[in-house]
């Protein structure tokens, strides 16, 4: 059997044809879209084609799409750009405290200046409470940044009622959509926010190319300096080919999209379903309100990443949320966020779907798992003590 | 990241499992931590170690070590088992990755706990 791949939240494979369209602009088309002559104004086509398509799927307008490098940089714009140029205003931000690092780690920055922010806490499925949003609200917020769905738990967070918060209160709304574009519907008008961090990569599109949507009117100082692209707002020479294949994976991703994440969410499902029928494991985030392609459980008794390494060797691919491989001595921010015990939160396994996912490998992981699960508690001597202690 | 060695000791651990009435038992580590070993020794009269054994919560540099160690340790005597350090479990293992060496230090003092609780029961043990 082919390895199989269920790590989809971290990236995804380029879709053959995505490839395909951005191949062309490595090669033939390789104008900088700044040039006047006709090689760059080929390249200025497809920038601007691309535009439309992310304006497109995003129901905005394409002058509000800003190409980036990344959902990193889109969110460390959002947030310092947006934090420098309403200082004047107040210098409260609200956020949650399951956001990505890129979010989290830029706050803690924006701290050092001066800044002051606020953690939003969740409950034990993960979700932000809007009340809570606009409990914290005062004088001086000039920002709220709440992701649209948690990339390691796959909680859906209610940010069309955060966004309603925001407008009446006249405070800007930044939503990081990483892992949610072609996965729940994202219309920037529905959601009422001011600004939206995507990435190609987790769409099947290409690393290193992502948006920030920001608003009309939306004041944002600038992050990169130096030339004039993106409207001289965002300096660098347009990854072209990158951005190609970006537009391309967003259309095909937002395309079909209920029917496609119907038989995600159904593989989904017999996971979870046969998963938590193993003693001792537990579904991390919400049943429903959930991201189609996620799964997340903590395996008591033993540790994610000897789990992950088993299953390594068996041929699929994961992730955890383990200390060992957080490359810290601390689990994962967002398991300890939703309250999980230390030694719960060790023992934790996401599995994530993509449209490449087939029944089939839900099938071989739903019959190797059990006994990896069987095997690594038989030698865990918490598990021992354990079941000592029921005896 | 990890060695072959590793890996080979990760998919396949050596000692695996509990002595029922171990002449020495030790604990270290602790869940919160993500690492627990715990290793089980039999001791002859001689004061050698006869047979050893080793149940680990932990992450695979964590059940590696704990594997290495008992290997290095069985047939030896106890003398020999207190002189184990973690560099030459790592070793033992070509290598692990620096943020893992602490597996390999837990892997040394759950030796040495094994060997203490062993001591503690036999007071009369000379080493």
């Amino acid at each position: 059997m082919d390895r199989i791949y269920m790590d989809n939240a971290a990236t995804t494979a380029v879709h053959p044809a995505v490839l395909e369209k951005m191949l062309p602009y490595f090669t033939a088309c390789y104008g900088n879209a700044s040039s006047i002559h006709s090689t760059g104004r080929d390249a200025r086509k497809a920038l601007e084609e691309a535009r439309r398509q992310v304006a497109a799927a995003l129901n905005c307008k394409p002058q509000e799409v800003y190409f980036t490098s990344g959902g990193t940089e889109a969110d460390n714009w959002a947030l310092k750009g947006t934090a420098f140029s309403h200082r004047a205003k107040g210098n409260h931000i609200i956020t949650s405290a399951i956001e990505h690092h890129a979010i989290l780690h830029t706050c803690e920055w924006l701290e050092k200046q001066g800044f002051e922010i606020t953690y939003l806490p969740v409950d034990e499925y993960g979700m932000v409470n809007p009340a809570d949003v606009e409990a914290a609200i005062k004088d001086s917020t000039i920002l709220i940044s709440i992701m649209a769905a948690n990339n390691e738990i796959g909680t859906i967070q209610p940010i069309a009622e955060i966004g309603q918060i925001a407008r009446a209160h006249k405070v800007l709304f930044h939503t990081d959509a990483v892992q949610a574009i072609g996965a729940i519907p994202i219309d920037v008008q529905a959601i009422g926010c001011d600004m939206l961090s995507l990435s190609a990569h987790k769409f099947h599109g290409p690393k290193g190319v992502g948006v920030l949507f920001v608003r009309q009117g939306v004041r944002l100082d600038n992050l990169l300096h130096g030339g004039a692209q993106e409207r001289a707002r965002r300096a660098t020479t347009e990854n072209v080919a990158g951005i190609v294949g970006l537009g391309a994976a967003i259309e095909m991703a937002t395309a079909n999209m209920q029917e496609k994440n119907a038989r995600i969410s159904a593989l989904r499902d017999q996971l979870i379903d046969a998963l938590t029928q193993i003693p001792y494991v537990r579904l991390n985030g919400h049943r429903t309100q959930r991201l189609p392609g996620n799964v997340n459980v903590s395996v008591r008794f033993v540790e994610g990443e000897a789990l992950l390494l088993r299953l390594d060797l068996a041929g699929v691919a994961g992730s955890s949320g383990s200390a060992c491989t957080s490359g810290s001595l601390d689990p994962s921010h967002v398991l300890l966020a939703i309250g999980l015990p230390h030694e719960i939160a060790h023992g934790s396994l996401r599995l994530s779907l993509s449209d490449t996912s087939t029944q089939e490998e839900v099938d071989y992981v739903l019959s190797t798992l059990p006994g990896i699960i069987d095997d690594l508690r038989s030698m865990s001597p918490l598990y021992n003590d354990f079941m000592e202690a029921q005896k | 990241m990890y060695s072959e060695k590793v890996m080979d000791h990760f998919s396949n651990p050596r000692n695996v499992g509990e002595i029922e009435n171990a002449d020495g038992v030790g604990t270290v580590g602790n869940a919160k931590c993500g690492d627990i070993m715990r290793i089980y020794l039999k001791v002859d009269d001689n004061g050698v170690i006869s047979e050893v054994k080793f149940k680990t919560f932990g992450c695979g540099a964590a059940i590696a070590t704990s594997s290495m160690a008992t290997e290095m340790i069985k047939g030896k005597t106890l003398k020999e088992a207190l002189a184990l350090t973690n560099a030459a479990v790592a070793e033992a293992l070509d290598g692990l990755p620096p943020v893992k060496m602490h597996c390999s230090l837990l892997a040394e003092e759950a030796v040495k706990a094994a060997v203490e609780d062993y001591m503690k029961k036999h007071p009369e043990a000379v080493i």
